[in-house]
């Protein structure tokens, strides 16, 4: 089952932990707020991903199965 | 009552508020419908419930909000859904440029409050609500009481914003929040006003819908094109007036905007500027204008005339916008105030090196992330506008301008409305 990554950006203001912990998926722009690679996570960022997901303190960042858009 | 007065101050006396019809408005202009005329005009509907689903499918019907998305689809959604179920006539009207909604509410209530009853019985709802601005709440709320509908109607006060008529904000002020949008991984007709499945459809829409349901689906395709059928309200801003045209879909651009002028923004301030001579070689419809990276929107056409320059009009424009935005996503709260103050450089003179790179650095950093689509059809405004204007960028660069006059064009409300506290947006 592949997973694409999601942020909602209402709740998240920034904290940028995401971006520590999968800079091979979330880069941080000039305002501190992460951009996300939605295209499905590679099965080698599993774990990763996971940790990162769990790791927001806003509970903005979300796993979803790929083929649910929006 | 006078259509000054309906329309209260998004109705200036210079405006026309109705310029032609042919199938929404009634014959005698500038008169309000009342029930029996719209009973003998339009007779009563034939085709209701899940056949009517079908026969909007069948006519293609698309929202006339803005989206363009099949009205099927949506109808479809919601009539497949279980338990309590909500329908909402979306008349919020948030673009300074549109008066449409606001001529069908005053002219046409009668069709489109049909229009909401017979899409509450097809999806099964049986809740229905009418969202628009103060000054019209009243006049509908007096509308509806000379009717005996099966579905009560409530009707919810939209604030005068621009974001006011985004989905996921309708929903949360009918449910009785603020009219901000809302981040929701489940649609609003899975979850919606309250937790019920939700339609929302905009109130020309609705209006549509009770005519298919009174003449079939070839008589909607009998005009229009194959790909888009049927006919379209649009506001054309030319000249210091508003004027709502009924026009078919893929009529000659030119048709629409007669006054003269050196661009025209289409699809209101999250749309897209194009040269005059471009326009007036398209025809109005989406698989037209999409060639060109624009599209109809809420069909406002907005004409810059010669004596004014684009790129003052478009910093006057983005500056409010990034006033309007909800200030909840980081790079909407960001990246907007930013964009317009570099727009804002760009439209005086001798702007800085290097400010046009950072623009369309920002509008690119802005896209696609908000919860909504403001940040999206705010970068579409700027890059069009540095695309079309391209030469006036090279004149501002030079210390001049084109622009003969510094009377405001396009349609804006006092800077002393902009959203400041909760309350703006209730």
């Amino acid at each position: 089952m592949t997973h694409v990554l999601r942020v909602n950006p209402i709740a998240c203001v920034g904290h940028g932990i995401c971006a520590e912990l999968l800079p091979e998926l979330i880069e941080i722009d000039e305002w501190g707020y992460p951009i996300v690679d939605t295209r499905p996570v590679p099965p080698w960022l599993e774990r990763e991903t996971h940790r990162a997901v769990a790791a927001c303190p806003v509970l903005a960042l979300t796993l979803q199965h790929a083929e649910r858009r929006k | 009552m006078s259509d000054t007065q309906a329309q209260g101050q998004r109705t200036t006396a210079s405006d026309r508020p109705v310029g032609g019809s042919l199938r929404l408005l009634p014959p005698v202009q500038g008169a309000t419908e009342r029930l029996s005329a719209h009973l003998a005009r339009n007779g009563q509907a034939r085709c209701r419930g899940t056949a009517l689903v079908r026969a909007v499918g069948q006519a293609g019907l698309t929202g006339r909000g803005g989206a363009a998305f099949p009205t099927d689809v949506k109808l479809a959604a919601v009539a497949g859904a279980s338990g309590r179920k909500a329908v909402i006539a979306n008349g919020a009207e948030g673009e300074p440029g549109s008066v449409k909604d606001a001529v069908l509410l005053r002219h046409v209530p009668h069709l489109v409050l049909d229009g909401l009853q017979l899409a509450a019985e097809a999806v099964g709802a049986t809740e229905a609500y009418l969202y628009t601005g103060a000054w019209l709440a009243g006049w509908v709320r007096q509308t509806l009481a000379q009717r005996a509908d099966d579905v009560p109607v409530t009707v919810i006060e939209a604030p005068p914003r621009f974001l006011s008529g985004q989905e996921t904000a309708v929903v949360s002020r009918v449910s009785g929040g603020l009219s901000l949008p809302t981040f929701s991984p489940r649609r609003v007709s899975e979850r919606g006003v309250n937790g019920a499945p939700t339609l929302v459809q905009n109130v020309e829409t609705l209006a549509h819908l009770a005519l298919i349901a009174r003449h079939g689906p070839d008589w909607f395709r009998q005009l229009g094109t194959p790909a888009e059928p049927g006919t379209t309200l649009v506001t054309v801003n030319a000249g210091g007036r508003r004027t709502v045209t009924e026009v078919e879909l893929g009529t000659a651009l030119a048709d629409v905007i007669t006054a003269v002028g050196t661009a025209v923004l289409i699809g209101g301030y999250h749309g897209t500027w194009l040269p005059m001579t471009t326009a007036l070689s398209l025809t109005l419809d989406n698989r037209a204008l999409r060639r060109h990276h624009a599209a109809l929107g809420a069909g406002v056409l907005a004409v810059l005339p010669r004596q004014a320059c684009g790129l003052v009009e478009t910093a006057r424009v983005t500056r409010y916008l990034a006033a309007e935005s909800a200030g909840q996503c980081g790079p909407c709260l960001n990246g907007l105030p930013r964009i317009a103050a570099a727009m804002a450089e760009l439209a005086g003179p001798r702007p800085r090196r290097g400010t046009v790179q950072a623009v369309e650095r920002w509008a690119g950093l802005v896209t696609g992330r908000g919860a909504c689509h403001h940040p999206d059809g705010t970068a579409r405004l700027v890059r069009s506008a540095l695309t079309v204007f391209e030469v006036e960028l090279g004149r501002h660069a030079n210390g001049r301008c084109s622009a003969t006059t510094h009377h405001p064009v396009l349609p804006l409300p006092r800077a002393e409305e902009m959203p400041l506290t909760d309350e703006d947006w209730l």
